[in-house]
């Protein structure tokens, strides 16, 4: 939540006949209504921004759009022609791509075998035409300005090369639609200008673009226009450039959104956490830090600066060379997250639906699973405290389920979060080590992660914050910690720093990135 | 629907039964039913104990030639220590190479698959190494009350069956209702998840190797009782046809979800359909080929199941 952000660069609607037209979707599935009529449209090379809370419909507009899902009522009609799409694969010949949100590359072929899967290049005999393929590839990586090549192997790309790829893909057939669903959910600030530039390469081809995010920033900075779904509805359509963040918000969520005000806590104890000279391998170096009780420190950086690996190691998942880690004045050193769990640690980990739940289990099951010894008794289970700490965080976090038993793997980002922060509030931890707290969450259940972190560290909670969105550690850090390259490079106050330091302290240059003009 | 796909199993099960009474009068004789259930109680007592690995992310296929190695054993041993010192030495021996499998799993963090596989082939040396390729047998095979695990009754009920039973509901409560249970199941179903809850998932990986060989103990005890004597290979196949069993009952090999309720349906079933064939007059080798066709069966509903289900949830 940065509230200077939103008016820096705002483009006005392009006037055209749209390349795509939907109209009338409606998707059900078996007792509930995904799509209630929903009209959209796309014009050529124009970014066409889509919002809405988790579950609010984007992901089933979309995949109603690429072929994924048959719509049981309306139409798609893409350059003046009904479609219907069968299948992805029709769709993409047909010219909609949608860049997935999960990636869906194969980690052992090269970057070349990776955009062509499914349509090498054939020479008789029905054999891969090798030459062509690398010919090809050179093209497309050569459009996106990419550096890396065509023979590397995708499982050895950094997570924005990655995308690259994923949107390279899409260049295969001459797209005239592309759909990009959280495309920066994974990226950090200095990796955005890059997508940035191709995205709007793409639009000066004439390519229509839908842009999904829970990123204002992003989303005011690129879009031309703004489409809002609630609950499976349509509630409108904006141009970017006549528009507020706040109007738009109220268009999501059906209120005015109390954007996170709340003031950052100000009382601070003694050191509850204090890492002297941790050192791991290969991964970080010489790292020192503390964080007070009632404080909440951020740590900011790129991905692969070390910053959840710090955290891993403060948790006992990663065995440190040098350095001691020492919490409420003890030398601790845990060797396993067992021992940092039972001394009174929580970690919310970056990859919630790897890291941090069991999809598969309902809800309270994976609520109660890092404190079974205070819902059992001689080992056995009681059903009745197991649902009693459910409901009392269930209620507390305002999270939106169905019932206990509802597998959490079914449950939208946002509450699936509130699940892990829950799981580990139950713990009753001295330190809370949040890494991520809010990556792929829709606005409204940001803000209330936002508050809930400082009303945690109001009540005595020491708490690390880990984050790649610099409004986030703004907004919530009374201390900042930068990482870059496996290395502390500065301390900041959390009120006083400017960002232009920020840039220059996670990127190891001496003067300010780009990037400061898109976050800010 | 959803209560045919829910309790699929259970409606296969009975259909089966209808349709071999048709065949056989003595099909649902209460004297067959027993003796049905007792012959699949040996399966069944190993199957509880595979079924926790299951759930646990692993496999165990070593089972099989485990219970060569610990019926040979028991038996080997019955009129050269005594039943007693016989039927301790056995339960500890078996536990050390369930918990060399469990080591090997658990901390070194080896593939189950390819460990246990080993481990079949290691076991099934071993006891030719120990018998010398001779046959063992108890040679007072009335005078001793070890004959109680496989030919005893009480209450009217034969000892295997009631070992079957007992076995199976305490698992079952262990696994659903303490913490331990709980824990399992969530290695089972993401082990990084469960070590970033603080869980102890290489203890717990090894643990359900030790309730593993213990059940094949336990199952020794009853085949070494129940024939007094045991060839070399006695075990062989089992390992195929305990999975089958909970295959068939609906356990997912991948674990995290399963239960042992449904192991017991599942052998239950297998126990039938092979006495049914014999009824009906078929070679018993036929069963092997029928077994074959149930797992492919089996496997294929619960996945066809499971993509209907993917199909319906939106997101």
């Amino acid at each position: 939540m940065n509230p200077s952000q939103g008016n820096a660069v705002q483009r006005p609607p392009i006037d055209a006949e749209p390349v795509l037209r939907l109209a009338g979707i409606t998707k059900r599935f078996p007792g509930v209504v995904a799509l209630n009529s929903v009209d959209f449209d796309v014009r050529p090379g124009e970014v066409h921004a889509l919002l809405g809370e988790n579950g609010a419909g984007k992901s089933t507009l979309m995949k109603v759009l690429a072929g994924k899902h048959k719509a049981n009522e309306g139409k798609i009609i893409l350059g003046g022609e009904e479609m219907e799409f069968e299948n992805p694969k029709h769709a993409k010949r047909a010219g909609v791509v949608l860049i997935h949100q999960e990636q869906s590359l194969v980690p052992e072929m090269t970057v070349a075998e990776n955009i062509f899967l499914g349509s090498l290049p054939k020479k008789w005999g029905n054999r891969v035409d090798w030459r062509k393929l690398r010919e090809d590839t050179n093209k497309i990586l050569e459009t996106l300005k990419c550096s890396f090549q065509h023979d590397d192997l995708v499982g050895s790309l950094s997570i924005a090369k990655k995308q690259m790829v994923e949107i390279a893909r899409a260049l295969v057939f001459t797209p005239r639609v592309v759909v990009f669903d959280e495309p920066t959910a994974s990226l950090t600030d200095h990796e955005k200008p890059v997508l940035y530039d191709v995205i709007h390469s793409l639009c000066d081809q004439g390519v229509g673009i839908v842009y999904i995010s829970h990123r204002m920033d992003e989303i005011f900075h690129l879009s031309h226009r703004i489409s809002v779904l609630r609950d499976g509805e349509y509630t409108g359509t904006v141009n970017t450039c006549a528009t507020s963040e706040d109007e738009v918000t109220r268009m999501m969520i059906g209120r005015s959104l109390e954007l996170d005000h709340a003031s950052k806590p100000s009382e601070f104890g003694d050191n509850m956490l204090e890492i002297r000279n941790l050192s791991v391998k290969r991964v970080f170096e010489d790292v020192s830090f503390n964080v007070r009780k009632g404080e909440i420190v951020g740590m900011y950086g790129l991905v692969g600066a070390g910053r959840s690996e710090v955290a891993e190691t403060i948790f006992g998942l990663r065995t440190p060379v040098a350095g001691d880690v020492v919490l409420d004045g003890e030398v601790v050193n845990f060797r396993h997250s067992h021992d940092a769990v039972a001394a009174g640690i929580a970690l919310v980990p970056e990859d919630r639906k790897d890291q941090g739940l069991i999809l598969g289990m309902n809800c309270r099951d994976n609520m109660t699973l890092a404190g079974l010894g205070t819902v059992s008794s001689m080992g056995f289970m009681k059903g009745s405290a197991e649902r009693t700490v459910y409901d009392k965080y269930q209620q507390a976090m305002k999270i939106k389920t169905p019932g206990w038993r509802q597998k959490v793997g079914n449950l939208s980002g946002g509450n699936q979060q509130k699940i892990v922060i829950g799981k580990w509030l139950h713990t009753h931890p001295k330190l809370l080590i949040l890494d991520e707290p809010t990556r792929g969450i829709d606005v409204g259940s940001k803000a209330e992660i936002h508050a809930l972190v400082k009303d945690l560290a109001k009540s005595g909670y020491a708490v690390l914050v880990i984050s790649s969105e610099m409004p986030e550690v703004l907004g919530l850090s009374n201390r900042i910690i930068a990482m870059y390259d496996g290395r502390v490079t500065a301390e900041f106050d959390g009120d006083s720093v400017s960002e232009d330091e920020l840039v220059q302290a996670i990127t190891g240059m001496g003067k300010p990135s780009p990037t400061a003009a898109v976050t800010g | 629907m959803s209560f045919l796909s829910a309790q699929g199993i259970l409606v296969f099960f009975l259909l089966g039964m209808v349709v071999f009474s048709f065949f056989s009068e003595q099909f649902l004789s209460q004297s067959n039913i027993m003796t049905v259930v007792r012959q699949a109680s040996i399966i069944g007592i190993i199957a509880v104990g595979v079924t926790v690995v299951i759930i646990g992310g692993n496999l165990d296929l070593s089972v099989g030639s485990l219970l060569s190695f610990s019926t040979v054993l028991v038996v080997d041993l019955h009129d050269k220590i005594g039943p007693v010192n016989a039927i301790l030495l056995m339960f500890a021996l078996t536990l050390l190479i369930g918990a060399v499998n469990g080591f090997l799993i658990g901390f070194m963090r080896l593939n189950s698959l390819i460990v246990t596989l080993a481990m079949l082939s290691a076991i099934q040396g071993l006891v030719l190494i120990y018998s010398g390729g001779q046959n063992v047998d108890i040679a007072n095979q009335q005078g001793t009350w070890f004959a109680f695990f496989g030919r005893g009754y009480v209450a009217g009920i034969a000892v295997p069956i009631l070992l079957f039973g007992l076995l199976a509901i305490v698992v079952q409560v262990v696994m659903s209702y303490t913490g331990y249970g709980r824990r399992i199941f969530a290695v089972g179903g993401n082990p990084m998840a469960a070590v970033y809850s603080g869980i102890r998932k290489n203890w717990c990986v090894f643990s359900t190797y030790l309730i593993s060989a213990f059940c094949v103990a336990c199952a020794a005890l009853v085949l070494g009782s129940r024939v007094m004597g045991s060839q070399n290979n006695v075990g062989q196949g089992y390992e195929l046809l305990v999975l089958a069993g909970i295959i068939l009952g609906g356990t997912s090999l991948l674990g995290g979800a399963g239960s042992i309720w449904k192991t017991v349906i599942g052998v239950l079933i297998l126990g039938f359909i092979q006495n049914g064939l014999l009824l009906m007059g078929y070679p018993y080798y036929i069963q092997w080929i029928v077994t074959w066709v149930i797992i492919i069966l089996a496997v294929w509903l619960d996945l066809a199941n499971k993509r209907k289900r993917l199909l319906t949830t939106h997101s």
